[in-house]
């Protein structure tokens, strides 16, 4: 048999993509003729008007009740590990409010860093990655005591330690003298001493807190980071966060590193990267927790919290907040305030919303309310 | 190393729509170009692509239902 065009056909309608992809996938399975196929993309077409949003449905409300009905199930306090490493992500309840409220710190910043090709087949270049990206502070490669009598630092260098990190004792006593701002003496054991300037216990006792959490290699917001092989590949998971730094670090794959901090993300990335970053994040939560939530419902409320161009967040200061109606800030939160401020302001509300107009008791603008007739005189032509 | 924040996994296909191209979307839509979303002319891919304020930003999502969905954006 002839094989049919059926692209041709399908793309007369104007389908979204996905939708073309199924209809076609279905036709050449069961290998359609051409009048039957024209047919069936013809009722196919019809179904899908039938399944588009009316105009003036109350799609914001429906995306409300969707998300928070199973919202009702969630746990209200999780503290979970994600999959086999051991770092600790907030879920559950706490982290959809967080991703809803936009924290600029969320309670749990975490990043997956997914290495260039060279570097993630090898455990130890994934290793190397990694040493350059954990923050490693003074005191993790060097025992540093005090001498009050003779009002010196002594900084005693773990040379097993330095070596796994790839450091030299070199590298570890120019960081101590440009810390300190003094010269740093080396003694015949190895170990580095430091005297600093004025010689009094308080100034010694605040360099040597300094020191201890000076960071001499890595960036200091990522605490940990855990090698994990994925498939056929080695990535990254660390506790905190650093996306603008993370970057820039030799190894890895920029294209492929994500953060689960979605300011950081609009900072680095732009508004449509954070868009796609709450989208990700939302469902994800939900996922997690078992709960099934159509992704339009998510995308509308990631539609409304990006539309500005930067990150407002759903609530009292954010899309709620900024209600152009003095009558529906004051039925969210904060009513007193609310009403005060708009007097003394001597605002005037249109009356122009859903939840004013419930509450002087007229119509509101939605759904057929929204729809006015109009009739034209003259008669039928 | 050099790179291109339009690279990244999360970030969608952004282009400057011309002159004539945003006469005739905003003629499609019907409505003015204020009333579009906005994109911050300081925002990171809108630097990148240099574009300016005014100017109408097509945007190429991928989409989890669509497949493949278009919006548009205001630099402001």
């Amino acid at each position: 048999m002839k094989k049919v065009d059926y692209d041709s056909i399908i793309n007369q309608y104007p389908f979204p993509p996905s939708v073309k992809e199924e209809i076609k996938a279905e036709l050449e399975k069961n290998n359609v003729n051409k009048t039957n196929a024209k047919k069936i993309v013809e009722k196919c077409y019809q179904a899908y008007l039938a399944n588009l949003m009316e105009p003036g449905e109350a799609a914001g409300i429906v995306a409300a009740q969707s998300i928070g009905e199973p919202g009702t199930q969630m746990t209200m306090r999780t503290f979970h590990y994600a999959g086999v490493a051991e770092i600790n992500v907030t879920l559950g309840l706490p982290r959809l409010i967080e991703i809803l409220d936009v924290r600029k710190n969320p309670s749990t910043p975490m990043m997956t860093i997914r290495l260039l090709p060279e570097y993630a087949q090898d455990r130890e270049k994934a290793r190397e990655v990694a040493n350059r990206i954990e923050a490693t502070y003074v005191r993790d490669v060097a025992d540093i005591e005090v001498d009050i009598r003779r009002l010196t630092i002594i900084i005693r260098p773990d040379t097993r330690v330095l070596e796994r990190k790839g450091l030299s004792a070199e590298d570890l006593k120019n960081k101590i003298s440009k810390v300190l701002k003094t010269e740093v003496e080396e003694s015949e054991d190895g170990s580095f001493v430091a005297q600093i300037a004025e010689p009094s216990y308080k100034t010694l006792m605040t360099a040597f807190e300094k020191l201890k959490d000076t960071v001499i290699m890595g960036i200091k917001e990522i605490k940990r980071v855990i090698i994990r092989k994925e498939d056929d590949e080695y990535v990254l998971y660390t506790e905190g966060s650093n996306l603008k730094k993370i970057m820039k670090v030799k190894g890895v794959d920029f294209t492929r590193t994500t953060t689960n901090n979605i300011y950081e993300i609009y900072e680095v990335l732009g508004i449509e990267a954070a868009r796609n970053a709450i989208i990700k994040e939302a469902l994800d939560t939900l996922e997690e927790q078992g709960l099934e939530v159509d992704p339009r419902h998510i995308m509308l409320v990631a539609d409304v919290m990006t539309a500005d161009g930067e990150l407002r967040q759903i609530g009292r200061h954010g899309v709620a907040g900024e209600k152009q109606s003095i009558l529906a800030r004051a039925a969210f939160e904060m009513t007193v305030n609310n009403l005060l401020d708009a007097a003394v302001k001597g605002e005037v509300d249109y009356l122009k919303g859903i939840t004013e107009n419930i509450i002087v008791g007229q119509p509101i603008k939605l759904g057929t309310g929204d729809v006015e007739l109009v009739l034209k005189l003259g008669g039928r032509k | 190393m050099k790179f291109k924040l339009q690279e990244h996994m999360l970030v969608p296909k952004h282009e400057i729509l011309s002159k004539e191209e945003a006469e005739e979307l905003l003629k499609i839509l019907g409505v003015r170009k204020e009333q579009l979303p906005k994109m911050k002319a300081d925002d990171p891919i809108a630097k990148e692509i240099g574009a300016k304020p005014g100017d109408i930003v097509k945007i190429t999502r991928k989409s989890l239902t669509a497949g493949e969905s278009v919006f548009y954006r205001l630099v402001i």
